[in-house]
């Protein structure tokens, strides 16, 4: 299973991909919306899961989710936002965007399974 | 800190907890106690252990006894814990139920519920499959830890909380923001009913149940309790009720009028034919 973690702070990109590395994802990181977005066209094909951040410079993460959703390749891309930002609008505003989890920060290594649990990704092959 | 118990002070302390929670902690954890007891000590303003056993060695029963017993049982519990168990509630044992039961309302019974994240998830679960069967059933939580009780019935939960094992929707379908926390709605809370009990003793005025939830809660006790457990759990069943266990957990060798079944990726019982 492959993800991709978006998130404009270094240190917690590589906390979360330490934890996808250690339930078998290979990982790829970004540190902005328009990183991630050159990153997926110069490499191709479309991981499994996508975790972004809310707050980051150049393109946020919520405009990262629309973006990602107008474009069928990435049509199977599971996304979940992982962000401070902890108020019902967001989250409410991601879930129409066509996010399919929410995990608020701070989380735990269990939080995280538990959700990929929930999108169906526990068994990372 | 505490320096630790004599042997024979150990032993005691094992023998109240026996008596009077049915948990059985041996020899080699002597650790557990020390750790699990440190904040007790601190909140009674003792010294040592020992002060504490002299204490609990007084009757009747106090709030320092219960204190000490909840000190000493593990609470740990999730949203969704283990997810299979609710996929086939929601999948195969509700529709069944339901069918049989003509759309009444189900008798729910979820045995050590710790904080509510069980009975909770299965409220949901059954919510949203069936709206109108949900309005008219009874979730009974019991536990013996009367604090745990309590937050059950408040159904308020830290966002660490509710970060883990609850989906995203559900979340916002189903909690109010409260400052920090998520309380569970009122459409909830009101299918709760929350009682304290000690399962190692016979119990009283429980209704015949359609499901019971008895989950990583056995782990804790003898082969015997268990055996005594799960007969007048059995007995408190539907001939065609459902009993669901931990992952960890079976009733090998526990209980031979209940049969194994398969259903989805879960293990559960029924009452033998
Ligand atoms: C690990 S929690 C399990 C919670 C939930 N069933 C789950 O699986 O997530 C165990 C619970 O058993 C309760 N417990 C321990 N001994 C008990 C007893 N003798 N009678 C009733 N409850 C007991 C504890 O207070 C604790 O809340
Ligand atoms: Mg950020």
């Amino acid at each position: 299973m492959r993800a991709l973690v978006v998130d404009d702070s270094r240190a917690i990109r590589s906390v979360i991909s330490r934890m996808l590395r250690e339930m078998g994802y290979s990982v790829t990181e970004a540190g902005n919306g328009r990183e991630a977005l050159d990153q997926l066209a110069a490499t191709g094909g479309c991981p499994d899961v996508a975790l972004l951040d809310w707050n980051m410079p150049v393109m946020d993460g919520f405009t990262l989710l629309g973006e990602l959703r107008k474009d069928p390749s990435y049509a199977s891309m599971r996304i979940m936002m992982v962000t401070t930002e902890t108020e019902i609008d967001r989250m409410q505003a991601a879930l129409a965007a066509g996010a399919d989890e929410y995990l608020m920060k701070p989380f735990t290594p269990d939080a995280l399974r538990d959700k990929l649990g929930i999108l169906g990704l526990s068994q990372a092959a | 800190m505490s320096p630790s118990l004599d042997p024979q002070e150990f032993a005691w302390l094992c023998t109240f907890l026996r008596n009077e929670s049915a948990i059985i902690i041996d020899e080699t954890k002597e650790y557990l106690v020390t750790t699990r007891l440190a904040p007790v000590l601190k909140e009674l303003g003792l010294k040592t252990l020992s002060e504490l056993l002299t204490q609990l060695k007084r009757r009747p029963l106090t709030a320092v006894h219960q204190r000490v017993i909840e000190a000493m049982t593990t609470n740990e519990t999730s949203f969704f814990r283990d997810l299979h168990p609710f996929d086939t509630l929601r999948n195969d044992i509700l529709p069944e139920l339901v069918k049989k039961r003509g759309g009444a309302g189900l008798n729910i019974w979820c045995a050590a519920s710790s904080t509510g994240q069980e009975p909770y998830t299965i409220a949901m679960v059954l919510r949203e499959a069936f709206p109108d069967v949900a309005a008219r059933s009874k979730i009974l939580c019991t536990d013996i830890n009367n604090t745990v009780l309590e937050r059950t019935k408040q159904g308020l939960y830290t966002q660490l909380e509710v970060n883990r094992g609850l989906p995203a929707p559900l979340l916002l379908k189903y909690f109010d923001r409260k400052g920090q926390e998520w309380q569970v709605k009122e459409e909830l809370r009101r299918m709760i009913d929350a009682r304290v009990m000690n399962l190692a003793i016979p119990w009283s005025g429980v209704a015949m149940m359609d499901i019971v939830f008895i989950r990583n809660v056995l782990i804790y006790f003898d082969i015997e309790t268990k055996r005594s457990i799960i007969g007048r759990i059995r007995k408190n069943m539907a001939l065609d009720g459902f009993l669901f266990l931990g992952g960890a957990e079976s009733l090998l060798n526990i209980d031979s009028d209940f049969a194994r079944t398969m259903a989805g990726k879960s293990t559960l019982y029924k009452r033998a034919a």
